[in-house]
């Protein structure tokens, strides 16, 4: 089986999507000829040509706002956000339209769109292209959000977005993009949305994170075995939007402790929701107050400082050994 | 009821300097000699100080930034027409404009290299921080040209753009209040023909730039951005309606990107190399050389000689840019807030306990 990076599993996703419904189009800022900043949508010009991947004005209202009319009008829009930092002129027409439209008109009119926007820190980069505000997004009403982990994910998740009959919010870790390579069949395969994934099994802590934090997690928790500390149990969140209580509430049962990493900003973080739902369907089997590794309040530093902000390994094991020593 | 034109317009182009060197001494403005070689030493600096940047970005020592190498023209003439108590609210590709606004070469390489503490631009310079998020700034330059009007001040403002961020909402939601309002602002769009892979001719289906002011009710002019006297005439002018009858402008400087859009970008994929040549041949620190030459304001020693001046100050620059200790953690929480918050105490003195159990 091939060995794709995210970058090259998206991309084949998305060829492979278009090619299996012609109402599949790409839009956005320079994936047309350029293939996309990062080249996620790479060789679909060619292949498709500019009727159906379009390079777009600079106007990332005007790319969701014409995305959303293209949806009601019958096709299935994939638009890129250059980075998700630049989302929030689009952030009206998704909050006030593609969320709404549906509700609005009692199903007459549904806005089958998803909006593709890498995001995330670690990757040194300029103002605005660090940030991790998915929490912003999934407080809508309306609006599925979803965040893959790896390469092999993201194939499965973004396929199930595009196929999703309402709008899908999909955040790509920018610093994930090329940073690993799993094993991705060539065959077109979907992940259901709303569904959480077991990573790894363990009985003494749950550890919960989607995205770019999965894999901080994971090798916390077999830094934790190594040492001999606890055996963690890892979960990956995949879709924030709807949230899979379950998968996290059985873990946190069988364990009776949690650590919940992002590295969005703390307060209100999707941690606090993860954390609510454990105290108001799993208290009387917690060990230990659910802990958070989180960004700050602050704005995401710029390089210098980033490695300060960002939830590593190390802050997540101390953590666990906090809620072991509760 | 007979049809018949209600309004027409039209919107013209300023050239002054041609690419022989020689110019129209008509439309030159006036400019002393010593203005003359201070704009020329100002352009050469901008270029070297791009040059030896690009070559920290690729060792590593800075990020990603943006070059304005063949922009000078446009950029330089441009805030050669500002008094110091003018405001200029740049984007992010004005490396050029700033330092002749007085924010230092190691402040802006600090800045790029990804220490925030670079983007403190001395609020009496009038000049605000870079801007990233394309078209965004546009309304704040509003906001100070109303601000100076209703202060009674005679400044005015300057914002730089590139022809991309017309095509945002803010753009044109800027212009209609600066109109509304009439405002003492300049709208200097440097439209430099690629937002990044994205050509104009696929920004907007209008030939030019200058003319989306009409719908506004503001004047809009182009001029030949690879001119630096056309600019200066065109800014200056613009500047002028704005001080004396708080009239907004919209300036479109017709120029050329030579470079990658960023350091992280690759042209090669989206334009040919005949097209990037062409307009290699019209570069505007060339074309005002030529003119100097031949007035006798430059030979081949001075040139050097301005040359060298420049590489002197930007390894100056880039020596003091070196010995600056790298920010401390707390500089995260510094600035977030006037009053530093109860939760963002809590967060700093929980980052700083961790690393220190790291030591
Ligand atoms: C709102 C927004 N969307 C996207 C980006 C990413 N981006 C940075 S520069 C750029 C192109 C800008 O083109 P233009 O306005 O013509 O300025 P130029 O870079 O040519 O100077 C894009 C798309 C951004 N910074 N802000």
């Amino acid at each position: 089986m091939a060995r794709l990076n995210m970058v090259e599993a998206i991309d084949q996703c998305l060829l492979q999507e278009m090619q299996r419904d012609e109402r599949v189009i790409v839009l956005g800022e320079d994936v047309g000829r350029d293939g996309g900043v990062f080249r996620v949508t790479e060789g679909l010009f060619e292949r498709f040509g500019p009727q159906r991947v379009i390079d777009t004005p600079l106007a990332e209202s005007g790319i969701v706002g014409m995305a959303i009319g293209m949806a009601i009008a019958g096709f299935r829009p994939v638009a890129e956000i250059q980075f998700s930092g630049f989302a929030y002129p689009a952030y009206d027409q998704l909050v006030c339209h593609a969320a709404r439209m549906r509700n609005r008109s009692r199903g007459e009119f549904t806005v089958p769109l998803v909006v593709r926007t890498p995001y995330g820190g670690g990757i040194r980069a300029l103002e605005h292209h660090s940030e991790s505000m998915e929490a912003v997004f999934v407080h809508v009403p309306g609006l599925k959000v979803v965040v893959p982990a790896d390469p092999y994910e993201a194939k499965g998740l973004l396929a199930s977005a595009v196929r999703d009959p309402d709008p899908v919010i999909f955040f790509e870790p920018a610093r994930v993009y090329r940073a690993i390579r799993t094993e991705v069949p060539e065959e077109p395969y979907t992940i259901p949305l709303g569904k959480a994934r077991m990573v790894r099994e363990g009985r003494d802590v749950t550890l919960i994170a989607w995205g770019a934090q999965v894999r901080i997690i994971r090798e916390a928790a077999e830094r934790l075995a190594a040492e001999g500390v606890a055996e963690a149990e890892v979960v990956d969140l995949r879709t924030l939007s709807p949230f899979d209580h379950e998968t996290v509430i059985d873990s946190v049962k069988k364990t009776g402790r949690a650590v919940v990493v992002h590295e969005a900003p703390r307060t209100g973080g999707f941690g606090a929701e993860v954390s609510a739902q454990i105290m108001e369907r799993a208290v009387l089997h917690l060990e230990a107050p659910v802990v958070r590794v989180t960004g700050f309040d602050t704005v995401p530093p710029l390089a210098k400082l980033e490695d300060y902000y960002q939830p590593d390994v190390e802050a997540v094991v101390e953590a666990v050994r906090e809620s072991l020593r509760f | 009821m007979p049809i018949r034109p209600l309004v027409s317009y039209s919107i013209e182009r300023v050239e002054v300097l041609r690419e022989d060197g020689t110019v129209d001494e008509e439309l030159m403005p006036s400019l002393s000699a010593d203005e003359i070689q201070r704009l020329y030493e100002h352009m050469v600096l901008t270029r070297r100080f791009d040059e030896r940047m690009f070559k920290l970005q690729r060792q590593g020592r800075l990020g990603t930034f943006a070059r304005v190498t063949g922009q000078e023209g446009a950029q330089i003439g441009a805030v050669f027409a500002l008094r110091p108590d003018d405001w200029l609210v740049p984007a992010f590709r004005e490396n050029g404009a700033l330092l002749w606004r007085g924010i230092t070469m190691t402040q802006l390489l600090q800045y790029w290299s990804g220490d925030e503490r670079g983007g403190a631009f001395p609020r009496a310079l009038r000049t605000l921080p870079i801007s990233i998020p394309v078209g965004t700034h546009l309304l704040h330059a509003v906001g100070i040209g109303w601000a100076m009007k209703e202060a009674g001040e005679d400044s005015a403002v300057l914002t730089f753009f590139g022809e991309g961020a017309t095509s945002t909402g803010d753009f044109s939601e800027a212009l209609n209040m600066a109109g509304v309002f009439q405002v003492p602002v300049v709208f200097f769009c440097q439209n430099n023909q690629y937002a990044i892979s994205v050509p104009f001719t696929r920004q907007t289906a209008a030939p030019t730039v200058a003319q989306k002011a009409l719908g506004y009710g503001i004047f809009g002019v182009q001029v030949d951005g690879n001119d630096v006297f056309a600019v200066y005439r065109a800014t200056r002018e613009a500047l002028e309606r704005a001080r004396s009858g708080k009239e907004p402008t919209l300036i479109e400087a017709h120029t050329y990107r030579v470079t990658d859009h960023t350091t992280s970008d690759d042209a090669r994929r989206y334009r040919s190399d005949e097209e990037v040549a062409a307009w290699l041949k019209r570069d505007p620190i060339e074309r005002l050389a030529h003119y100097m030459r031949a007035q006798g304001f430059l030979d081949e020693a001075r040139e050097a000689e301005i040359a060298a001046e420049a590489d002197r100050k930007v390894a100056e620059a880039v020596e003091a840019f070196e010995s600056i200790p790298p920010p401390e953690p707390e500089e995260i929480f510094r600035h977030v807030f006037a009053q530093k918050t109860r939760p963002l105490e809590e967060q700093e003195a929980a980052l700083l306990a961790r690393w220190e159990r790291r030591r």
